[in-house]
């Protein structure tokens, strides 16, 4: 099928704002949208920049807005988008150039909630044994591979870089809500501050844009119950 | 732009109602402090509400306003408060926009039926 396929470009050291280019491409309908990429940048356009680098929907490099939604380049297939599609970058980030945004602020975020597990106790012998209930808990929120997807479909976000996004949140809850982990007190100067989970205003987005079909938003709401509970 | 779905409308449509309930309140203050300078200078501005076309739609809207953001709040209190409530955060939304519309029929007889040339008691 041929595509019409629109890029947002922009190169700071040459343009003054962002333009889009427009592609005819041939595809088969069961590429993906980074084959689609792919086939511009070594045959129509070699200045068309992106980053990708696993694509097979797990290292998270390739998350980018098409058709105005965010998804993984690499895990969308063209027949699902059309003939007509749109590729921009993600929202709410730096553009650096084309659709690759500057992520340093996102991993800011992520490890300012100490995205490990804290323990201090002394190991036990055997390991710390932790039943399926207790696995349940956190399970869902152990599939993130940091795209960004979420932060950046996050209204709140955009309107306050500051806020920690979706994602940091997700990575919270995976240790926060782990039997094993003792370091909830210190996670929680972060997450419920100012910039943290209260900013959430359930707006859906996050969840519809996660291509690992996290629910990003229910994390969010367990997080803010589990400070509201503790509290209480 | 960012091709949001229901929850995006949601949250949209529950700032723009709150925004403008609330722009509402400054306006009430107003009409209301009036009657501090007697019942004749408060009926002569509170009377546009009922006379003024362009005022009956406003409060229209208005009411809308008020019932969707109150519909949809309680469909935020489940998401926030019901552990299974995400799930049908969806068929919460259109439930709201239902009950809103719903609730607007008698509002919109009583307000906007004169206005139509509807012989309102």
């Amino acid at each position: 099928m041929l595509i019409q396929c629109k890029v947002r470009r922009f190169n700071p050291t040459v343009d003054k704002k962002p333009y889009f280019s427009t592609y005819q491409v041939e595809a088969e309908p069961t590429d993906r949208v980074l084959d689609m990429l792919n086939t511009i940048k070594w045959e129509l356009d070699g200045t068309l920049t992106y980053r990708r680098s696993c694509a097979h929907g797990v290292c998270g490099s390739d998350a980018m807005r098409i058709n105005g939604r965010n998804r993984l380049a690499c895990k969308v297939l063209v027949r699902d988008i059309g003939n007509k599609m749109t590729i921009e970058p993600m929202m709410g980030f730096t553009v650096l150039r084309d659709l690759v945004v500057d992520m340093e602020p996102f991993f800011e975020k992520y490890k300012a909630v100490k995205p490990y597990l804290i323990n201090d106790n002394p190991a036990p012998v055997t390991e710390r044994l932790q039943s399926p209930e207790e696995l349940e808990a956190y399970d869902d929120t152990t599939k993130c591979i940091l795209c960004a997807a979420c932060t950046t479909a996050c209204p709140p976000f955009w309107s306050n870089p500051d806020f920690v996004g979706p994602a940091a949140l997700v990575n919270a809850h995976r240790f926060i809500f782990d039997s094993r982990d003792k370091a909830g007190a210190e996670r929680a100067d972060v997450i419920s501050s100012r910039e943290g989970v209260w900013r959430c205003r359930t707006v859906f987005n996050c969840t519809d844009a996660c291509p690992r079909g996290i629910q990003v938003t229910n994390a969010m709401e367990e997080v803010k119950r589990k400070l509201l509970y503790d509290r209480a | 732009m960012y091709r949001g779905r229901e929850g995006m409308w949601s949250w949209i449509f529950h700032r723009m109602s709150g925004i403008g309930v609330l722009l509402f309140l400054f306006i009430h203050i107003v009409d209301t402090a009036l009657i501090g300078w007697g019942p004749e200078v408060y009926n002569a501005v509170t009377r546009i509400y009922h006379e003024w076309t362009i005022f009956r739609f406003l409060q229209f809207l208005l009411i809308a306003a008020v019932l969707y953001h109150s519909f949809n709040g309680v469909r935020i209190l489940m998401i926030d408060f019901w552990p299974k409530g995400y799930q049908y955060q969806r068929q919460m939304f259109y439930g709201a926009m239902a009950l809103t519309l719903l609730a607007l029929l008698p509002t919109g007889y009583f307000l906007l039926g004169p206005v139509f040339g509807l012989q309102v008691r």
